[in-house]
């Protein structure tokens, strides 16, 4: 029920937007069925199925917007949810950065973004998958603890100008940690995709086992700067914090981490190593995304960074229109280049540095240098002449994803990494960087 | 969008409790929520967004084959209540076959048809929009007349109608509210392109409207106005924007150890982090071990009863009655009454955070009450309530205890906050850093993050305000679980001071 068709989005949107009364209206749906089983302590812990949707309604009367958020959908309810996002709007002063909804608008092609297998998972098969993990746990005598979700959800938008969109997607996501018997060690992995059958659930759970089996018994080595190699699990914790903070406004006002002195910004200047190249393309097939944005606006292949200059910001509508620039949104669907290089010949390749598994509460600091604080986890190892040593005590950090990627050292292959953070997705590749800050030394397993 | 009568609900919920035990379920309780909140957000001169949200639904737990189940819908026609409730059923049989042990429940009596309301004295939802933006624009033109060169304002309003019926015999209608006013100033000097922030000095509240009616008697003067239980906005905006300013050309910190003074805005925080987080027994017990982490505060340091988390001074209370905050309620998502008890006793550790399913493993004979779930599409489960650190028995001003101090920084407000999952080492920083020599407050400092580990810090704390100082910090979005659940929860204390902390210098280049 939850994943309304493009037809009855279209019926629904237009019942709602025939009570509108307003200079201009745009409703906005989606909704999802999904399902999760979590579990620690070797066994299963809650669990649940959720089906839900949501109209969000805009009202516009000249410059003065309302907006009202319902999910119920019958005539009266509707009704009663369009006369209320236009009182709101008439309560309100004028903004006079108001812009207008868009037109009709015309979109990429959609990369394939649903899977029916996603979809069509039951309780029994997320319960018989996570068993098979809690076998290997129990096998090697380690703790599990993790989550196993899918869901299968739509996105719609329908406004008085004319403009429609509709898509639908699916996502299956599994994160482990699996911790050695006396608390002394501990693995972590994760991952998640649209198509549930790349889901290795097995593969992930083993390579968590490695991980926590080979965490015991850390040594506690001195903060201060080091080589380290962040897999893309890690890495993607820190890059987020910048490819998430691209906004041309924030900047042009002088403060961000891309203004410069007399409200100039870094724009078409070279931010970090000429080898970085990240930019966004909803069509890529490891990691497709929409091909349209939350506001109507196309999202298409846009490059931000290219050999470490800095080549595009993104746009609000308004900020764009005042500007005299493309109004680009937010980037999604993020890609950072790399090379073919795996994680294992990134390693052979150092001669002394860290190996990060998994970067932890991660915090701004200071939003002028962009300078981050968080702590490693779950896996964490010392490197002598090209190989892992021995594990070592977790650490703090402080560092900036600008200063950190003017330190690389060596890019390995982009894979899909998911966010421990933010749970946003991501093709990134494993780092190996040099002079990171650590802080402090930290007791946690 | 009308509310459905109590009738109703108890119709809805019955349905329920029939579907789930008539597919097997033992066990069963029903939420019923009707969650609305208001957004009014503005800049400097412009009124950015006026957002109302509601979302109405139903979410079933149940135990069938001793196993949680649940499952969530929006669709409360008596087909999709009755297909939920066997949804969750499937899904805890199915589960049941790879439990290691079955649920055990504490006893829990059934209250029948009780009620529950946020004591407030003036209901935010009813005040016109118009109030609000015109407060929230007096508020950002006086932080620009200051000389702030940019402003965002919010006002942020959470009403939760909450109806929990379960197979006890508990039929309990909750009617919450929450309020939280902010704004955060920045100003930029143009010559060296440096920008600085002051965010607001409010604390989100379990109140109504009332929390935005200054009131003088619950003004603190200090190095700025701090405030109690009314918070003055407009005062606090102006005070900001000079402040925003003096931070610019404030010092950069010498790194090293120093005493520090840390006020209740900022103090809240580190409760939170330090001691809320490692004291709830699903993190203890490895429950959130993939995601939040699990906890320091190990049952057999519990048990031997001996264990000095902190220095005498330090007791640490768990509540979810205090007037005013956050957390309060009078019953919890499970179904239990709200009560208050001890976490910390006189620097010991003397107990947890725990729900009903946990209650038997710290040998409880009742649950704490700490069940919640953020929205009736989510499952409940063990979340934190109020944890306040209690303000000291002798009498002693922030004032005084300052002019003990002969190296030390005073801390005002909170800012970035980082701890390790099992909740030792931890860093944060503040709005406000001000350097005291020789028990005089002599300047403003900048660049300044203090990391310590958590035994040590709490052993580290030699005097605690008394308790006309007590005041009130909190979050509406206190995060964990999976998927991610956010919960709201005060914590009070008092101008507390901490000896010896490594504090260390953030400024970079890049």
């Amino acid at each position: 029920m939850a994943i309304l068709s493009e037809d009855n989005c279209r019926a629904l949107m237009k019942r709602a937007l025939s009570y509108s009364k307003a200079d201009e209206c745009e409703i906005s749906m989606n909704g999802s069925d999904a399902g999760n089983i979590r579990y620690a302590r070797n066994s299963v812990s809650t669990s649940g199925s959720i089906s839900q949707t949501s109209m969000v309604i805009s009202s516009a009367f000249g410059k003065k917007l309302g907006i009202v958020t319902t999910n119920e959908y019958d005539d009266a309810s509707i009704e009663k949810a369009v006369r209320l996002s236009e009182e709101l709007a008439k309560f309100a002063p004028e903004n006079p950065e108001y812009v207008s909804f868009l037109g009709p608008q015309t979109y990429s092609p959609q990369s394939k973004t649903f899977y029916q297998d996603t979809a069509d998972v039951t309780p029994k098969l997320r319960t018989d998958k996570v068993g098979e993990t809690l076998q290997i746990a129990k096998e090697n005598k380690l703790t599990a603890a993790g989550y196993l979700q899918n869901s299968a959800g739509f996105a719609s938008m329908m406004n008085s100008h004319g403009l429609f969109a509709y898509n639908t997607s699916t996502d299956a996501s599994f994160s482990i940690t699996l911790r050695t018997e006396d608390s002394l060690g501990s693995g972590y992995s994760t991952k998640d995709y649209n198509d549930v059958s790349k889901l290795d659930t097995l593969a992930f759970t083993k390579i968590a086992a490695q991980k926590a089996n080979a965490s015991r018994g850390a040594k506690a080595i001195e903060p201060g700067k080091y080589t380290v190699i962040l897999e893309p699990a890690a890495g993607i914790v820190l890059l987020e914090q910048l490819y998430g903070g691209l906004d041309a406004r924030s900047a042009d006002e002088g403060r961000s981490f891309l203004s410069k002195p007399g409200g100039k910004t870094k724009l078409g200047e070279k931010l970090v190593d000429e080898r970085v190249n990240i930019y966004s393309d909803p069509s890529n097939p490891e990691l497709p995304t929409n091909s349209w944005a939350g506001d109507g606006r196309p999202q298409e292949k846009i490059s931000w960074i290219e050999k470490g200059v800095l080549k595009n910001l993104q746009y609000s509508r308004y900020w764009a229109q005042k500007q005299g620039v493309k109004a680009v949104p937010n980037p999604d669907g993020v890609i950072m280049d790399g090379t073919n290089a795996s994680l294992e010949d990134l390693i052979k390749g150092t001669e002394k540095g860290i190996l990060v598994t998994r970067l932890w509460y991660i915090r701004q600091v200071d939003p002028q240098t962009l300078l981050f604080t968080g702590l490693t986890r779950d896996g964490t190892y010392y490197i002598e002449n090209g190989q892992i040593k021995f594990p070592i005590k977790n650490m703090r950090f402080n560092e900036s994803p600008v200063i950190m990627l003017n330190n690389l050292d060596a890019l390995g292959k982009p894979e899909r990494a998911v966010s421990g953070e933010t749970f946003q997705s991501a093709m990134i590749p494993p780092m190996r960087i040099k002079e990171f800050t650590f802080t402090s030394l930290s007791d946690a397993v | 969008m009308q509310g459905a009568d109590n009738a109703l609900k108890k119709k809805m919920a019955d349905i329920a409790l029939n579907a789930a035990r008539s597919r097997g379920a033992t066990y069963t309780d029903v939420r019923i929520g009707r969650y609305l909140n208001q957004f009014v957000v503005t800049r400097e001169n412009k009124v950015e967004n006026i957002v109302d949200t509601e979302s109405y639904g139903m979410g079933i737990r149940v135990i069938a084959n001793g196993c949680w189940g649940f499952a969530a819908t929006d669709r409360l026609d008596t087909d999709s209540i009755a297909k939920a409730a066997e949804a969750a059923v499937i899904i805890a049989k199915e589960n049941a076959r790879i439990q290691s042990d079955p649920v055990q429940l504490v006893p829990q009596k059934g209250y029948g048809e009780v009620s529950w309301k946020t004591p407030i004295e003036k209901n935010a939802f009813d005040v016109p929009i118009k109030d609000k933006t015109d407060l929230l624009l007096s508020v950002n033109d006086a932080a620009l007349k200051g000389g702030a060169n940019y402003v965002n304002s919010i006002i942020f309003l959470v009403n939760e109608q909450k109806y929990f019926a379960s197979t006890d015999g508990s039929y309990i209608d909750q009617d919450i509210h929450r309020i939280w006013p902010l704004f955060a100033v920045t100003k930029i000097d143009a010559k060296t392109g440096k920008f600085e922030t002051r965010q607001s000095l409010s604390a989100p509240r379990g109140m109504g409207y009332e929390y935005l009616i200054p009131r003088e008697s619950d003004k603190i003067k200090s190095v700025t106005t701090l405030y109690r239980d009314r918070y003055d906005m407009l005062e606090d905006a102006k005070s900001a924007a000079a402040q925003a300013a003096e931070k610019l050309k404030a010092k950069s910190v010498e790194a090293g150890k120093y005493d520090l003074v840390l006020d209740p805005s900022h103090l809240w925080l580190t409760i939170h982090e330090s001691v809320g987080h490692p004291s709830e027994l699903d993190r203890v017990l490895g429950y959130e071990a993939n995601f939040a982490g699990t906890s320091f505060l190990t049952l057999d340091k519990w048990k031997s009863g001996n264990f000095n988390f902190g220095s005498k001074n330090v007791n640490i209370v768990a509540d979810k009655i205090q007037p005013g905050s956050l957390g309060a309620v009078g019953y919890d998502d499970e179904g239990v009454e709200a009560k208050r008890w001890d976490i910390i006793k006189d620097g010991i550790l003397v107990n947890y955070q725990a729900i009903r399913d946990q209650a038997h493993i710290i040998g409880l004979k009742e649950s704490q009450g700490c069940c919640f779930a953020d929205s009736w599409s989510d499952v409940q489960f063990q979340r934190m309530p109020n944890i306040s650190l209690q303000p000291g028995k002798a009498a002693l001003s922030p004032t005084d205890l300052i002019k003990n101090v002969e190296k030390g920084i005073y801390i005002v407000g909170d800012s970035s906050f980082s701890i390790d999952q099992q909740r030792y080492n931890f860093q944060f920083s503040g709005q406000l850093y001000y350097e005291i020599k020789n028990g005089e407050i002599v300047g403003m400092l900048n660049d300044v993050a203090y990391q310590s580990n958590t035994q040590e810090f709490w052993n580290s704390c030699v005097a605690i305000c008394d308790k006309n100082d007590y005041r009130l910090g909190g979050s509406f979005f206190d995060g964990k679980g999976q998927p991610e659940q956010v919960s709201a929860v005060s914590h009070g204390s008092s101008t507390s001071r901490f000896n010896g902390v490594n504090v260390i210098n953030t400024a970079r280049k890049i």
